[in-house]
């Protein structure tokens, strides 16, 4: 494989697709370990309010985020229609609590552009990039600052 | 596999059998040093140096194998009586068995170990292999059940070698030499690497086909070897296999004396087949090695059965653990479901869910004892902390330890060495005294340090005491008040103030020595033990010592626990924390300030913490009398009464880290997994204890 600058072209990657409100979210499908239904979690006591609690995966603890509240939006009504997204984040696991995961795409890597300025300050904390798809904004989470959502940053 | 990978696995299996062979070393040197080695121990130990050193000449780990060789040279003279295991030999020795296991970790790469240390320990084996007069090595022969070194032959007047020198070597393998994996055509090649070989083999012993035992050793050889090497670099070749073999080397002149078959003595070329056969006879009589009766008895523990082991890598052990973790919440999940699925009590499936149950539980203790090991490598560990604590103080330290084989979880046993030394450091530097100190109190110029372990209704209580001066609580009290610890017109009881140790900042010697007082103090102690789930608390007797007790669960995979409901979340509660659980009546409770309260409890005030607020669950104040309260005690006999709403049950859980994918959450333990297959929360009953001393200032329940 040749070495690629960021924006050259050629480079394509493939992301899952999801939705927040009437926003749509990617994130880079090799971080994603699995999708899953929702589930009651457990509530976690002086945790900040989007972490919504831990469920368990197959004997593991895993903690899931509200990433609605994380970026900022109202938090996500439960149902049993929600979903979670299991990604890895370092050596952690973690899950992310979305509305409803729409599509699987791949995007050639050029066409991912910087957010625009008018994003606020936790979108641009938490989104990488943009990019369109049919129409539609599809912004691209990053997802190392998302968490540990507690480290330095315990709200 | 690639020849690289190979290397490495048996460079491992060489650091592992080294880390047993070493602790054969210290446990035998230990044993000569207090006098309660029998022949054999000597033995054992020059056989445990010997193994590294071959070993390490076969990775090429120079600095290793020359001090092992030093350190096996005055061994030697142990071994054969040429030098008694007086208190001074024994301190050399000590020394250098420490620096061996350094060495060892050199080669590890894990440390370094100062050429100055190294040079100055060897002069001292040196000197041992010279000051007294050497004996005949003859002498040796009594109880040498290493024995077979027919070392009177080479005496007849041959003077040590420099010249080239002829030698016979008889070497019949027994089926043992094959079995442990040695070949004879490696030794020969060594020996042809010696100087000049002739080797005829003797296969005259070999039956025929159909009396072959393919397990059996039928073959002999006669070696002549003509070289400028000593006697001991004959001997060496067959170091590994001396023991499964019959060996006889001597020079050629006396073994044609010895045999009157005379021929052409001293030449290289005689005539083989004459000589041959009788070498046999002659080889076998020395080799009943004559080893005395008491001996034998005395050395019945050393030589008990030895039960067979084999080696597994530990991730493997740890990865069945956990599966079996996951069998036992999967079979609480089953039961759940048949329960929800309206079965009458009676059918089947009950009585095979308890089979099933049954059979889990004895899964999940048979891991357990796999995993488990005696405490024996840790407190030996400690042997050699005391020893370098009493060299670097100057005082005379005893370390007695008890109850050694007690077992404990590996994973347990693994965090218990730094809080376990740091004690032991603690206990020699501002326990004990100087000598001078001590024969001024009347007691024996020697301190003891005492390290025990033994089990307790299903925990592991660790004690570590000393006979020094016990607390100088004025002192700790006038610390605490100048460092602001608590207020100058505090009062507290003896074991308030003893408590005060364990508060962070907190150091009482005067001089900050190198040894204990690097910032680490015992609040670390403190916390690492907790972190384990265990407790600490200390009893000082004012001249006579201090002793600070350990309690540690024995496992960290599992916990007996009472799940309870607490504003519609279910919790664990350790049960070895719980004293009681009981209904309070309105009378019992008492309100002490705005936010706190108290529960009576058979005429002792217990604060009481309401854990639905506590975690978080529920904004408004608990009614305890329309709940159940839990009386749980923790470290020092602390006590406190928890409010909760319903007690569900009682059950083993496994334990789950909460830090592995979130962190850690003040008042949580860990989690678990409950037959529902949801996230239970185990509580942290320290921290709530400590909370509600910390915000109730309530008569404490003190013990």
């Amino acid at each position: 494989m040749i070495e690629h600058n960021d924006n050259s072209a050629g480079v394509s990657k493939e992301f899952i697709v999801f939705r927040l409100g009437a926003m749509e979210f990617a994130i880079d499908i090799m971080a994603v370990r699995e999708i899953r239904g929702w589930t009651p979690a457990t509530a976690l006591p002086h945790a900040p309010s989007y972490v919504r609690g831990v469920i368990n995966l197959r004997g593991a603890v895993l903690p899931i985020v509200d990433l609605a509240e994380r970026l900022g939006f109202p938090p996500i009504e439960i149902s049993a229609r929600r979903v979670v997204i299991v990604v890895q984040i370092g050596s952690r696991l973690v899950g992310l609590l979305v509305d409803a995961v729409s599509d699987i795409l791949s995007q050639p890597s050029e066409t991912i552009q910087p957010i625009p300025d008018v994003a606020s300050e936790v979108v641009k904390l938490y989104v990488q990039g943009v990019f369109a798809f049919d129409d539609r904004m599809v912004g691209l989470i990053r997802l190392d600052h998302l968490t540990p959502p507690s480290i330095g940053e315990a709200a | 596999m690639t020849a690289v990978d190979t290397m490495a696995t048996i460079r491992q299996t060489f650091f592992q059998e080294c880390e047993e062979q070493l602790n054969e070393t210290e446990t035998g040197l230990l044993a000569l040093e207090i006098g309660e080695a029998d022949a054999e121990t000597v033995n054992a130990v020059f056989r445990a140096v010997h193994s590294i050193k071959g070993g390490a000449g076969a990775f090429k780990f120079e600095r290793l194998v020359r001090f092992a060789h030093k350190f096996e040279t005055a061994l030697d003279r142990l071994r054969d009586h040429r030098m008694e295991p007086s208190p001074g030999v024994m301190k050399i020795m000590l020394r250098s068995a420490d620096l061996l296991a350094d060495l060892v970790r050199e080669a590890q790469g894990q440390q370094e170990v100062e050429d100055a240390r190294l040079q100055a320990l060897s002069a001292d084996l040196a000197g041992l292999s010279e000051d007294e007069a050497p004996a005949p090595a003859a002498a040796s022969d009594e109880g040498d059940s290493f024995g077979f070194q027919p070392l009177t032959l080479s005496l007849d007047g041959f003077a040590p070698v420099a010249a080239m020198q002829d030698w016979r070597i008889f070497f019949r393998p027994m089926p043992d030499l094959y079995r442990r994996g040695n070949e004879p055509a490696r030794i020969l090649r060594e020996l042809a690497q010696l100087g000049a070989v002739s080797t005829r083999c003797d296969a005259s012993a070999l039956p025929l086909l159909d009396a072959f035992d393919p397990n059996g050793a039928y073959l002999a050889w006669t070696i002549d070897l003509a070289t400028a090497a000593p006697r001991d670099a004959v001997e060496e070749v067959f170091d590994f296999v001396r023991d499964d073999c019959e060996l006889t080397i001597e020079t050629v002149a006396a073994a044609s004396a010895a045999k009157d078959e005379a021929a052409n003595g001293d030449g290289l070329d005689f005539t083989p087949l004459t000589i041959d056969l009788p070498a046999p006879e002659a080889a076998a009589t020395p080799r009943e090695k004559p080893k005395p009766e008491i001996a034998k008895l005395e050395t019945a523990k050393a030589e008990a059965p030895v039960s067979q082991t084999i080696r597994v890598d530990l991730e493997r052990v740890d990865r069945l653990a956990n599966l079996v973790g996951e069998l036992v919440i999967n079979q609480a999940m089953l039961s759940q479901s048949i329960l929800d699925a309206g079965l009458p009590r009676a059918c089947k499936a009950f009585d095979d869910l308890t089979s099933l149950e049954q059979l889990t539980r004895e899964i999940q203790e048979g891991i357990m004892a796999i995993r488990a090991q005696p405490v024996k490598p840790l407190f030996q560990r400690m042997t050699r902390i005391v020893r370098e604590l009493a060299d670097m103080t100057g005082k005379q330290v005893r370390l007695k330890t008890e109850g050694e084989a007690t077992e404990v979880d590996r994973t347990v046993f693994e965090k218990l060495a730094d809080p376990l030394t740091h004690m032991i450091r603690n206990a020699i530097d501002h326990g004990l005294e100087s000598p001078e100190e001590r024969r001024a109190a009347g007691k024996p110029d020697q301190g003891e340090v005492r390290l025990s372990a033994a089990h307790r209704s299903g925990r592991i209580f660790i004690d570590v005491s000393d006979d020094g001066k016990g607390i100088d609580r004025a002192r700790v009290k006038a610390k605490a008040v100048e460092k602001d610890l608590i207020a100058a017109d505090a009062q507290l009881s003896s074991a308030e103030i003893d408590s005060l140790l364990f508060l962070p900042g907190f150091s009482t010697a005067s001089t900050v020595s190198d040894i204990s007082g690097r910032g680490v103090g015992m609040d670390v102690v403190r916390s690492s033990i907790q972190s384990l789930g265990g407790r600490i608390s200390i009893t000082s007797r004012p001249g006579l010592g201090t002793t600070f007790s350990m309690s540690l669960p024995l496992t960290l995979a599992v916990l007996d626990g009472m799940v309870v409901r607490v504003a519609d979340q279910t919790l664990v509660a350790p049960l070895t924390a719980i004293v009681e659980t009981l209904r309070p009546k309105a009378q019992q409770v008492h309100r002490l300030g705005v936010e706190t309260r108290v529960l009576a409890d058979r005429g002792v005030f217990v604060p009481l913490i309401d854990v639905g607020r506590e975690m978080g669950y529920r904004d408004d104040e608990a009614d305890p009398t329309l709940g159940v309260v839990i009386i749980v005690e923790s470290e020092g006999g602390r006590r406190c009464a928890l409010i909760v709403d319903a007690i569900l049950d009682q059950r083993q859980v496994v334990i789950k880290s909460l830090e592995t994918n979130y962190q850690h959450i003040p008042g949580v333990a860990a989690a678990t997994i409950l037959g529902d297959g949801r996230v239970a929360l185990i509580l942290d009953i320290d921290i709530f204890v400590a909370g509600a001393s910390a915000h109730a200032q309530s008569p404490l329940a003190a013990e």
